[in-house]
């Protein structure tokens, strides 16, 4: 395990986010620090709110109070600026551009970070030319990175489930963000892909981009990260290093259910999850 | 060309889903004996066109001479020739060398089909001569003759084995030249199906074109030579785009009269509007159903400033500037009614569109001084929009280049090219960029494109002008060809196009996101209409029955996009990684 040291500057700052649908408050008032070179994890029971938490960062959703600051410049709450100011994401349930090759999800990753537009596009300079090169030279290098190199030519939707997901970061990785947001990386995933993207993640990180993560999996998110939230019911319960986390008696009570002053019921956490599933058909419509 | 793409491309063939692809053939005959059968009742057929079908000349085309074919029973010897020469190159064990170049993939599949091409054009044209002329008694022997030979032949084509699809040998190799002259060749031979197409005189003879062409098309690409071809012209780019240039050029030159280039002028405004009308549905997947309207406001400025004596506003712009202008008015209008509605979604935006569309066609209509402002002249229009003069050149007389003769319509079918090769150029150019990508993005999964950076009202905001602005651009040319507007030539759906529905029944019938599919399905939805006059009220309905089939058996349409012919027939092509890619959708839906 790779410890940094809490001195690094921040990437990324939530402060007092809260978002409610309704009168329902799916998350209250977390605050969360990312900082340069850390691998941040994210976990919590399903229905606490994790996922609207990721929306809430991306843009997708607005906070109804709190703000988020990436690298000290308050983030408008819309997700292509949030995009170009560095952060960028991959889905809980892939949402690759299916009809789409491998190589053209990772150029339209590129996007933020070239300016070319329709009339260049149209006229076809050289300036044009070189900007498209550049584009392709990089996403070919992300996917000889992400050992996506072979499939390049292929529809998104064509790849086994373990190459969407890295194909999925790949085209994240393509708008050189200063911090990746994973929304469970290896759910639905072999030990074997789970133990690839362990690698991935930590070479990722290697490259200078700070990670967030949202996972179930205990064992990925023991190995790798620096730093450990726990949101329950949409509270933050406790954070620090994954050892303090593990040993935590809330924590263990919030996994194994055994009951606790305010602990979340079933009803309540299918109440959590039918408002975030209501806001994500709102966000897709 | 990957081994994929053949294995798509030979599989293209509209009847390989009627087909089994393994076990036995639906008729139990030795392999032989199938052949021998298929042989001779193509060679019967090709005989029996030399028999007078009908004893009367009232049925067009005079089906009455012994030994000498006409109109319908031309069609039926094409196809009984090419059925006996797909035979041949695919006699048993290996083809009849010299003919197995027509042939490459050795599948009995292009001899069912144009065995099924003909049986159809022929039993067509027996029916239509009895319905016609009043019963079966008006067949002579020779129509007979004629269909028992068809339906042998499809019996034996039936019979045929069926071999299991495979990639094809690579093409014996053939010097650059060689290669040149074929391209130059199929692109002539091209253009003398088309010509005889939009030549055809009368409504039976242009269905059973149609039908022969579509068989023997489908049969092209089943039996391989598709294929071969598709790689010659994926080798030799700029030779192919040349000689396409070079046909569409000469088109007005092979004609005598005006008719048929009048006919072809408003085919390519139809097209050029339908592949407008395809950045905006096939690239960014935006449904636009009042787009009609862009041509619209391009006509109308374009008549206005063309010094017609009834324009209101007394002023005669060069053309370029007409242009120029009639294209920005398309731009400015397509913006304005793009920014309030782009922030919806799928069917409201369609329903705003359709609103929009309307709305331009009844405000033209009152724009007469009565009901509004003066301008348009409401209803009836702006007529007599006077012949274009560009640097001396007159459009409306005849010039003759030596020996050749261009007729007005020719100038202005030139004129019209001009656009269109410009608008392929603006469609293929945007397409293949950082927009265009944007744009498919944004077309497969908006949210995730938001995600990665995209802003989407924007970039959907682009779409929509430069669609207006090709649409805009068409108009100014269609009000000189027209030499009037009027605002019930902008209507939702209407017999005649273009209209809203017939541009969009063309980018999906032709092929979305494709340059060839929209041109295609324009040049279809525009001939069928003009050539099956004969079936008055049922004429709507045989289209939209045509629709229906096309939907159901290839709804990538006719121009497949390659992402799309994945699409919709992954499970004959790609089982295996296509099973996996389905399992997620049972995933959490969040986020």
């Amino acid at each position: 395990m790779t410890t940094t040291t809490a001195t690094t500057a921040p990437v990324l700052t939530a402060t007092g986010v809260t978002m409610r649908f309704g009168g329902l408050t799916a998350v209250r008032a977390v605050d969360l620090t990312v900082r340069e070179g850390q691998i941040v994890g994210l976990i919590g029971p399903n229905g606490a709110g994790k996922t609207t938490f990721f929306n809430c960062l991306t843009g997708l959703y607005t906070p109804t109070e709190g703000t988020v600051t990436f690298r000290d410049t308050v983030l408008p709450p819309k997700p292509h600026l949030v995009t170009q100011a560095g952060i960028a994401r991959t889905f809980q349930n892939i949402r690759l551009f299916a009809n789409m090759t491998v190589l053209e999800n990772v150029l339209v990753g590129r996007h933020t970070r070239t300016k070319e537009g329709l009339l260049s596009a149209l006229l076809r300079g050289p300036a044009f030319r070189r900007a498209e090169k550049a584009s392709e030279d990089r996403a070919t290098e992300l996917l000889a990175f992400t050992g996506l190199a072979a499939k390049r030519d292929h529809l998104a939707r064509n790849l086994p489930y373990g190459e969407q997901r890295r194909l999925e970061i790949a085209r994240a990785l393509a708008s050189d963000p200063g911090l990746l947001l994973l929304d469970e990386p290896t759910a639905g995933m072999n030990p074997q892909e789970t133990r690839d993207t362990e690698g991935l993640v930590l070479a990722i990180r290697d490259q200078g981009t700070a990670v967030l993560v949202i996972e179930h999996d205990m064992r990925f998110i023991f190995n790798l990260c620096d730093h450990v939230a726990v949101l329950v019911q949409g509270e933050k319960l406790v954070e620090g290093t994954p050892e303090t986390v593990q040993r935590d008696e809330r924590v263990i009570a919030a996994y194994l259910g055994t009951p606790f002053d305010g602990a979340p019921g079933e009803a309540e956490a299918a109440e959590v999850q039918a408002a975030e599933a209501h806001a994500a058909e709102e966000t897709d419509r | 060309m990957t081994p994929q793409h053949h294995r798509i491309d030979a599989g293209t063939g509209t009847g390989h889903r009627a087909v089994p692809r393994l076990g036995l053939p639906l008729i139990p005959l030795p392999a032989t004996t199938a052949q021998i059968l298929t042989a001779c009742g193509a060679l019967l057929t090709l005989l029996s066109t030399f028999l007078p079908w009908t004893w009367t000349r009232a049925f067009p085309g005079n089906l009455t001479v012994t030994g000498y074919p006409g109109g319908l029973q031309i069609l039926t010897l094409t196809g009984a020739a090419l059925t006996l020469t797909q035979v041949l190159a695919t006699a048993a064990p290996t083809g009849l060398p010299g003919l197995r170049w027509l042939n490459p993939s050795g599948r009995h599949t292009a001899t069912l089909l144009l065995a099924a091409g003909t049986l159809a054009t022929t039993w067509y044209t027996l029916i239509a001569i009895a319905a016609r002329l009043g019963g079966l008694v008006n067949l002579e022997p020779g129509g007979y003759l004629a269909g028992a030979a068809a339906l042998t032949t499809l019996t034996g084509a039936l019979a045929l084995p069926h071999t299991p699809a495979r990639p094809l040998p690579p093409a014996r190799a053939l010097p650059a030249w060689a290669e040149i002259a074929v391209i130059a060749a199929v692109f002539g031979l091209a253009l003398r199906v088309l010509t005889y197409g939009i030549g055809t005189a009368y409504g039976e003879l242009f269905t059973g074109f149609l039908l022969l062409t579509g068989f023997t098309t489908a049969a092209l690409f089943a039996g391989g030579l598709g294929a071969r071809l598709t790689t010659l012209t994926h080798r030799h780019r700029r030779v192919t785009l040349t000689a396409a240039l070079v046909t569409a050029v000469l088109f007005p030159l092979t004609q005598d009269t005006d008719e048929y280039t009048l006919i072809i002028v408003n085919i390519l405004i139809f097209a050029t509007v339908a592949l407008g009308l395809n950045v905006v549905v096939g690239l960014a997947g935006l449904l636009d159903l009042g787009y009609v309207a862009f041509l619209g406001v391009g006509a109308y400025t374009a008549a206005l400033v063309s010094g017609s004596t009834a324009s209101t506003l007394h002023i005669h712009f060069p053309f370029w500037a007409a242009v120029l202008t009639g294209a920005a008015a398309s731009l400015v209008f397509g913006v304005v009614i793009g920014a309030p509605t782009l922030r919806l979604r799928g069917d409201y935006l369609a329903i705003v569109t359709l609103g929009f569309g309307e709305i331009f066609r009844i405000t033209v209509g009152n724009l007469n001084g009565e009901s509004g402002p003066s301008l348009t002249n409401g209803p009836n229009g702006i007529p007599n929009i006077p012949d274009l003069v560009i640097l001396g050149y007159d459009f409306g007389t005849k010039h003759s280049l030596g020996s050749l003769t261009l007729t007005p319509f020719a100038n202005y079918y030139l004129l019209m090219l001009f656009f269109t090769a410009l608008v392929v150029l603006v469609f293929s150019r945007a397409g293949n960029s950082r927009i265009g990508r944007a744009w498919v993005a944004i077309r497969e999964d908006e949210t995730a494109a938001t995600a990665m950076g995209i802003n989407g009202f924007r970039l959907k905001l682009i779409a929509f002008a430069l669609g207006a602005t090709l649409a805009g651009l068409a108009g100014t040319v269609q009000a000189h060809v027209a030499y009037t507007v009027v605002p019930e030539q902008y209507v939702f759906a209407g017999p005649v196009p273009p209209n809203s529905a017939f541009l969009l029944a063309a980018v999906i019938l032709g092929g979305m996101g494709t340059i060839t599919g929209p041109l295609l399905g324009a040049a279809l939805l525009y001939l069928i209409p003009a050539k099956l006059q004969f079936l008055q009220d049922y004429q709507l309905l045989a289209f939209g029955l045509a629709l229906i089939l096309l939907m159901r058996f290839r709804p990538e349409g006719i121009i497949p996009n390659r992402r799309r012919q994945l699409e919709f027939h992954e499970a004959s092509t790609d089982p295996g990684p296509g099973a996996d890619g389905n399992g997620i959708r049972l995933t959490k839906a969040e986020a």
